[in-house]
């Protein structure tokens, strides 16, 4: 089976100092990998060059595109980066503000994705959106209010429904539950996985949450200064973790 | 379908003054499809230890864990994965669930993971809670708040859905009233029938005499710690 997305070798230098480097791994496609580490430990760093919002230092990132199969995003043309990343890729933002258009309402933050990708009849853009706000739990009659007047939980829900609505087949997800009540947290980790599992999915997930990946993720990544210093099987890195900073990062927690 | 050979596990506990714990030395076991083994020894001795590396959430030093063609030791996590998902069921003892899932989808997750149509799978899921006495007015409410018997038997409903041709059971029928433990037994007794291979542990003598075929003590591979 072919990858869906190859990293190798992947660096990040912020001056003199380490983003994130040496970091390698395949996903395949239908998989869900968890990165976690404190702040600092370079996993929103390796993420944003994963999904092309930095440009690493070295390395290839080589996405499976229905096209041409493999190809290193790192060096393909701007264009067509973010051609991919309207198409294949989605971006779930910790701060949904920072994955809408606050001042368009909801039902025209999906359709404008979908325009994004050449469809024109308004009809079936407006058909669109309703039945994904309506897989988010979002009623169809809130459709023509602005994310503004919806809670944080509600503008997640949003923020997720315009990034999947075009079908993405990889999504880069940084700390999608941060900021939330732990029972809205609870509905969107939910809501998540059925989604993963319907639409078959490869998804990154960055979080500092080690509850929301053992719910979450199949593998998990453990991060230090910049390094990938552990991974494997989600529940075996949790449960029987080998590195010193794992075992330390595990038992800091209560109960996972 | 289940071969355990000379395998070894040490825990290196690094923030306890890198204290290394022998758990287990050279332990082989091999299972046979319609079989069912009961691990015994006294609590502390590796029991579940054992399972787990079987199961893959501990890593396993040395030696090797063949289930069915797959070598559990030294298996990439996608295969061990896939493995999971259609030939290795294990009921835990607790029941870990995403909260605010029902019942019924708790029970049919197995299923829809492997992409069985809905109908079926929920169909399979409403029998299999019907048959453990689950009443019908819980099916639609998440597991967790349900008393501990019914947690039990929920998770037990699920490792039951999907049929893995090899099982690891945890206590399965530890809190169950003796209706319940009739109805698990019965469903053990009859997956061992279809060719199932089963590991399990019972502190119920009454449960294992009836349906396990043999025993296997983890005490005498676990290194002696009393040095």
């Amino acid at each position: 089976m072919t990858p869906l997305l190859q990293v190798e070798s992947i660096a990040k230098m912020y001056g003199a100092r380490i983003g994130c480097t040496d970091v390698s791994f395949d996903l395949y496609p239908g998989e869900v990998m968890g990165i976690v580490g404190e702040s600092g430990s370079g996993k929103s760093t390796l993420l944003n060059c994963l999904a092309g919002h930095l440009q690493p230092d070295a390395g290839a990132v080589r996405f499976d595109t229905r096209a041409e199969g493999l190809r290193d995003t790192v060096t393909m043309s701007e264009p067509e980066r973010r051609m991919l990343s309207r198409t294949d890729w989605a971006f779930v933002h910790q701060h949904a503000r920072d994955g809408l258009r606050m001042n368009v309402s909801a039902g025209g933050n999906v359709g404008e994705r979908l325009m994004a990708v050449n469809a024109r009849h308004y009809g079936e853009i407006r058909d669109k959106a309703i039945d994904w706000l309506g897989r988010v739990e979002i009623s169809a009659d809130r459709i023509d209010d602005r994310p503004t007047a919806f809670s944080g939980g509600m503008q997640q829900r949003l923020q997720i429904a315009r990034n999947l609505v075009t079908g993405p087949r990889l999504v880069f997800m940084d700390e999608p539950t941060g900021g939330l009540d732990v029972s809205v947290q609870a509905r969107l980790l939910d809501l998540l996985r059925g989604l993963v599992r319907e639409m078959g999915l490869s998804a990154i997930i960055v979080t500092h949450d080690l509850a929301v990946v053992r719910l979450l993720a199949d593998r998990l990544m453990v991060m230090k200064d910049g390094r990938v210093i552990e991974s494997g099987l989600t529940d075996q890195v949790l449960d029987d973790p080998q590195h010193a900073y794992t075992q330390l990062l595990v038992s800091s927690v209560l109960q996972v | 379908m289940i071969t355990v050979e000379n395998v070894s596990k040490t825990f290196t506990l690094h923030n306890q003054g890198a204290a290394e714990i022998s758990v287990m030395r050279d332990a082989s076991l091999s299972v046979a499809p319609g079989e069912c083994v009961a691990l015994v020894g006294a609590s502390g001795a590796g029991k579940s230890t054992l399972m787990r590396m079987i199961y893959g959430n501990y890593l396993t030093q040395s030696g090797r864990i063949m289930v069915g063609d797959l070598d559990v030791v030294t298996a990439a996590p996608r295969q061990v994965i896939q493995l999971r998902r259609t030939t290795l069921g294990y009921v835990s003892q607790f029941l870990r669930v995403v909260p605010r899932v029902s019942t019924l989808n708790v029970v049919a997750e197995p299923l829809l993971a492997t992409g069985s149509d809905r109908d079926h799978a929920m169909q399979r899921a409403e029998a299999l809670l019907l048959r453990l006495n689950i009443p019908e007015r819980l099916w639609q409410l998440s597991p967790t708040t349900f008393s501990g018997g019914e947690q039990q038997r929920v998770n037990i409903a699920r490792g039951f859905a999907y049929p893995y041709p090899a099982l690891l059971l945890d206590e399965p029928t530890a809190s169950l009233d003796p209706t319940n433990r009739a109805t698990v037994l019965e469903m053990i007794v009859q997956a061992k029938a279809r060719g199932v291979a089963i590991i399990g542990i019972f502190h119920d003598h009454a449960a294992r005499d009836e349906i396990c075929d043999r025993e296997f003590d983890v005490t005498a591979f676990t290194p002696d710690r009393s040095v």
